[in-house]
């Protein structure tokens, strides 16, 4: 090995243009959809598993995704990453337009991801450390420089480089081999990170492990995450501001206390009382609600929680209600009980301009 | 009250390119009527116990010791023939991912039947009317319609509860839950916990419910058993094991549940990893991990303690309670 002793060369990082008041990224009208082959004579069929969302990341911030299987949260994450391409949309780092003032290469070093299945994401045919070094090469640093950065990354993800840099994939367990997809993922000095259900897979001792270790890095490196996960526990101890999405569609956001203390759409309702209890005297006496979430092939017309919502009225199946601001705290909501004079029986009566 | 289930001193190896200690030293039993929850994390043994009570494991690579007693029987010592009855009619289980669990080919309907025909001698028409009324009894909604539904055809959801329904069908008196709702949506999950408690009650049954999410095992058990490293370091009511944990482990992995903790505050963790069973322990597993070890942890065996009149921990700090309370 050439000497260790020399200083750590990391990627410079993208550099900051718009300052700490442009968010690090802004999500606007991002939408995609799937066709599927219906049935031989009946009509083309669409999975609209984005659907119009709207978003920013503040830089520092940490913004949470919660939501069932199949509303659209892991979809999200891969066109924001460019992993496939939207149909609308557009996405701004930084204040720049990907594909215009940021090419693809740049943007994929200022933001990367963290995926659930920690063996699928790694090459079982490179050592840990070849893969760590792998995205700075292919970046131009040079092979004995990259292999410094991966050993030293190691290290910071709480793994002894002496014991694990030559190892491969299957020779670690589950959390390790997060840790090194962490530590992968840091190898281009990204400013975002993506964490897709990065801790879903791992056991609670070893996912409260590696939380603490997003914590930390994220003060060391200056990181800014978007922390996907169906485990609202998880959410609201990472997060500072979170998204409910439900089949394709954000319903409501905020800050997360605020979502959490006083839910105002009844999807974010139910899927906090639905959180199994912490307290043995305190069961769960009723489901909060019925059935499963719709198949997101052709979901339902309007307020798309309104086949499964207690509160709805015929106005929630006509038209589809949109984000409307609660507070001037950024907590807002997608339901037309919380929409001063929309005519549904539970809402506000509209007040005068400063609501 | 009586014990459906006897486990006693219950070893179990899988053989092969390598040798796996699975299962060590397991003892508990099953009360009429009760439900048990083994708890634990990936490799804790939780699975293989359950599979053992049903002599499920690959007979050519695994080595059975000790003594498994179901309803008075030595389940070990049955033969293919006493097992095909036993299985379905004394103790039936539902699985982790009914998609994998239910057959592809078949109706919910047929499925549900062929079971009934084969353990109660039933006919074709009785044995529908039986798998509609149970898939009513899970409460599939439009149940008729869905008799004739191929797995394939329905929701995550829909799936456990018909599987709950084929497990039911002969109305066993062990059911043995292998982390049936893991695979479900937080919205669906609660809703087959508490379904699932619904028709223990209304059966009667004794459950087995394997979990590694504390949150489920609050919603469903009576007693819990914490494992790790193939053996069970604590057992005792749900209430003492959630509130007052004695075992360094069971301790550490409450803590470490997220449950609760503000932004900010760091999270308790266990250090270090679980150990590899490739040896049979000879000192405590644990200890490794374990801020209160001492030299005695790393010499021998933990002693198995008895706490109180429902309560077992394997560890010294138990000993050191029970003799602090007697003096």
């Amino acid at each position: 090995m050439n000497d260790i002793s020399a200083p750590v060369d990391m990627l410079e990082p993208i550099e900051d243009r718009g300052g700490a008041a442009q968010p690090l990224l802004q999500v606007n009208g991002l939408t995609k959809h799937f066709p599927v082959r219906g049935d031989l004579f009946s009509r083309r069929k669409t999975v609209r598993a984005v659907d119009d969302v709207s978003f920013s990341i503040a830089k520092g911030e940490t913004v949470g995704i919660v939501g069932e299987s199949g509303c659209g949260k892991s979809t999200t994450a891969r066109l924001l990453m460019h992993l496939m391409t939207r149909d609308s949309g557009e996405i701004i780092y930084d204040g720049m337009q990907v594909g215009r003032a940021l090419s693809l290469r740049e943007l994929r070093r200022g933001m990367q991801m963290v995926f659930q299945d920690s063996y699928a994401s790694l090459n079982p045919r490179l050592t840990i450390e070849e893969s760590i070094a792998f995205g700075p090469k292919v970046h131009g640093m040079t092979d004995a420089a990259s292999r410094v950065l991966a050993r030293e990354l190691l290290g910071k993800v709480g793994l002894r480089p002496e014991n694990f840099a030559n190892r491969y994939p299957h020779e670690i367990s589950g959390g390790q081999r997060q840790r090194v997809n962490i530590a992968r993922a840091l190898a281009l000095s990204p400013r975002l990170v993506i964490l897709d259900e990065a801790v879903s897979a791992l056991d609670k001792s070893v996912e409260a492990q590696v939380l603490n270790l997003l914590v930390d890095l994220k003060r060391e490196f200056g990181l800014t995450y978007l922390f996907i996960s169906h485990d609202l526990n998880v959410v609201r101890y990472i997060s500072d501001r979170v998204l409910v999405m439900y089949l394709g569609e954000v319903v409501e956001l905020g800050p997360v206390d605020r979502v959490w203390d006083a839910p105002a759409h009844p999807y974010t309702r139910a899927l906090l009382a639905a959180m199994p209890s912490s307290d043995p005297d305190h069961r769960t006496e009723t489901p909060p609600i019925s059935g499963d979430p719709p198949n997101p092939i052709d979901p339902p017309a309007g307020c798309r929680f309104h086949t499964r919502c207690p509160f709805a009225e015929p106005l929630c199946a006509n038209a589809t209600p949109k984000l409307t601001a609660l507070d001037r705290l950024g907590h807002q909501a997608a339901c037309y009980m919380a929409i001063p004079g929309s005519g549904h029986s539970r809402a506000p009566a509209k007040q005068g301009d400063t609501a | 009250m009586t014990n459906l289930v006897e486990v006693n001193g219950l070893n179990i190896r899988f053989t092969g390119e390598r040798t796996v200690h699975a299962v060590n030293d397991l003892s508990f039993a099953l009360g009429e009527g009760e439900v048990l929850g083994l708890l634990g994390e990936s490799g804790s043994g939780k699975s293989v116990t359950l599979r053992a009570l049903m002599r499920l494991l690959p007979r050519k690579r695994t080595q059975i010791s000790g003594s498994v007693r179901v309803l008075g029987r030595d389940v070990l010592a049955l033969d293919e023939e006493e097992l095909s009855a036993f299985r379905g009619q004394t103790v039936s289980m539902i699985f982790q991912e009914p998609a994998l669990a239910l057959d592809p080919v078949y109706t919910i309907g047929a499925q549900i039947a062929e079971t009934v025909m084969r353990h109660e001698g039933k006919n074709h028409t009785d044995a529908m009317a039986r798998a509609l009324e149970m898939l009513e009894v899970v409460r599939i909604p439009s149940a008729k319609r869905r008799l004739e539904a191929y797995p394939h055809e329905m929701s995550g959801g829909m799936r456990q509860r018909a599987m709950i329904a084929l497990a039911l069908s002969c109305k066993p008196k062990i059911l043995l839950a292998d982390e049936p709702t893991t695979a479900l949506d937080a919205t669906v999950q609660i809703q087959i916990l508490l379904l699932l408690r619904e028709l223990q009650r209304e059966f009667g049954m004794s459950v087995i419910f394997v979990t590694h999410d504390i949150g489920v095992a609050i919603e469903i058990c009576d007693r819990v058993a914490v494992m790790y490293a193939g053996e069970i370091v604590e057992q005792g009511t749900l209430k003492h094991i959630v509130r007052s944990p004695i075992h360094p482990y069971a301790k550490g992995l409450l803590a470490s549940t997220v449950h609760g903790a503000r932004r900010g505050q760091r999270l308790e963790t266990i250090p270090g990893t679980p150990p590899s069973l490739d040896r049979a322990p000879v000192s405590c597993s644990f200890a490794p991990r374990c801020a209160f070890a001492e030299a005695r942890c790393i010499e021998q065996l933990p002693p198995n303690v008895r706490v109180g009149p429902d309560r077992i921990a394997r560890c010294i700090l138990a000993e050191r309670r029970v003799i602090a309370a007697a003096t």
